[in-house]
């Protein structure tokens, strides 16, 4: 089941329905992510954007509809979790960095366990990442030594050791103050300059408008407007109007 | 009233009372080892989605806890010798040890697995390592960092309460001071020197795990906040 033909989507969600008990999360969400693509979840506190990206790493599973994401049936029960993330990467508003070990072990632990990678490949693997993500100074640090910023671009490089083909953000900057939010913003446009596929949740509309080549703006539970980057400036539906217009798009 | 204590005609057995201060050390060493392998074993098995095993651990950890050290002595010492097996009272020792502290272990590593963030283990999963894999790298380290005092203070009480054992004839510490006050009739400066020594035994492990912790947890010495 290895299709990754360049006509088919990394990632697909058709018709996805998921509900925490009574609770309707996602009611019929569809969407698809072409190779090298930039897509952008957005919409209200609520509105199903976190879910809907977390069931693509099948931290959720679904209740109805289809989900693939490069070749790998996440919807079906018999998915083999390691193999698909391996091919996803995800990086979390909490950072999540092992507090126990250094950045460079962060980094290199996947690498080795994982992938049987040699230790001394997996070091040379780390200092590269975290030059990506200009940070090359902490190897050695913990990351209660680095600031909010800086773990979260570490935690952006321990994912991009793993080579995924594709990188998801689960509202990355939400915990971060403006200044620390745009260095990793900054890091996240390098990533998506040199071809990156990713799919993000962001409240940031600025950043949004700026670096995604589409927009997924949901809506209680469903996809309720989706187009090019612009539709931000002109949406169509009332809704993305009012979210748009409630002073989000100042940056 | 008067009190005459004659400290020398004790003292001069002193190859006896270190033999048993030895003995009490080595029971505590492979008991507290061994029980902590135990302990961990069923705090995990507690956690299992499987209810048989974690069913199992949690009858295993609340039978232990509810009753006597010395009765599970009895019990693993009359039950191995009605079996018709024969070991040494140091073996039977070592191993009531071990299941009593596995016990008491186990509670207070569930505490620590418990203590660690969900958000560790799902970026754990996320980067693809295999349940095993998180336990052990991601799960372990920092749950024992977070009750590791609770936990050696469960082994030095080990310690304490392996006097017991003088019961099934195993020449520990308090078995060499029973022999030495009967031996001698000075029980009471018998027993002051006994318990010198239990102080100093205790203060030897208690040196042992702060050594022991800036191995396990070299970033709290990187830090300046060894445990």
């Amino acid at each position: 089941m290895q299709q990754n033909s360049s006509s088919e989507p990394i990632v697909s969600l058709r018709n996805v329905r998921k509900s925490f008990g009574p609770l309707v999360v996602l009611d019929g969400v569809s969407f698809a992510v072409e190779r090298g693509e930039v897509l952008a979840l957005i919409g209200r506190s609520g509105s199903g954007k976190s879910t809907a990206l977390r069931c693509i790493d099948r931290f959720e599973k679904v209740d109805d509809g289809e989900i693939v994401v490069c070749g790998h049936r996440v919807d079906r029960p018999d998915v083999d979790l390691r193999a698909l993330r391996q091919d996803v990467g995800i990086v979390f508003q909490s950072y999540n960095l092992f507090p126990h070990l250094t950045i460079e072990q962060n980094i290199t632990l996947a690498p080795c366990a994982v992938k049987g990678m040699a230790t001394a490949e997996a070091k040379d693997l780390a200092r590269k990442v975290l030059v990506q993500v200009g940070l090359e100074e902490k190897l050695h640090a913990y990351p209660e030594q680095l600031s909010g910023g800086q773990q979260q671009r570490a935690a952006i490089a321990r994912s991009l050791a793993m080579q995924p083909k594709v990188m998801l953000f689960d509202e990355v900057t939400s915990a971060l103050d403006p200044e620390l939010t745009a260095e990793v913003l900054k890091v996240i446009e390098q990533l998506a300059a040199d071809g990156m596929t990713m799919v993000m949740v962001t409240h940031e509309m600025g950043f949004a408008k700026g670096i995604a080549d589409r927009i997924v703006f949901m809506h209680r539970g469903k996809v309720h407007e989706t187009g090019p980057a612009s539709i931000l400036t002109s949406p169509t539906t009332p809704e993305l109007t009012q979210f748009v217009g409630t002073g989000n798009l100042k940056s | 009233m008067s009190l005459q204590l004659d400290f020398p005609a004790v003292l001069e057995r002193w190859p006896s009372f270190l033999a048993g201060a030895v003995l009490t050390l080595e029971l505590a060493a492979f008991a507290t080892v061994l029980g902590a392998l135990l302990g961990t074993l069923a705090a995990v098995g507690r956690g299992t989605h499987n209810s048989l095993i974690a069913g199992a651990c949690k009858i295993y950890v609340e039978t232990i806890r509810n009753t006597p050290l010395l009765v599970q002595i009895f019990l693993v010492y009359f039950g191995l010798a009605s079996l018709g097996l024969k070991f040494s009272a140091f073996t039977v020792a070592v191993t009531a040890l071990t299941i009593n502290v596995g016990a008491y272990t186990a509670e207070i590593m569930r505490a620590g697995f418990e203590a660690i963030p969900r958000g560790q283990i799902e970026a754990a999963e996320g980067l693809a390592l295999s349940r095993l894999q998180i336990y052990w790298h991601i799960i372990l380290l920092p749950a024992v960092e977070k009750v590791y005092p609770a936990l050696t203070s469960q082994f030095v009480l080990l310690m304490l309460a392996s006097s017991v054992c003088s019961q099934i004839s195993a020449e520990e510490l308090t078995a060499v001071a029973n022999y030495i006050q009967s031996d001698t009739y000075r029980a009471f400066e018998t027993y002051i020197i006994v318990a010198v020594l239990y102080v100093i035994l205790s203060l030897v492990m208690r040196a042992g795990f702060w050594g022991l912790g800036l191995v396990l947890f070299p970033r709290r010495r990187r830090l300046g906040t060894p445990l």
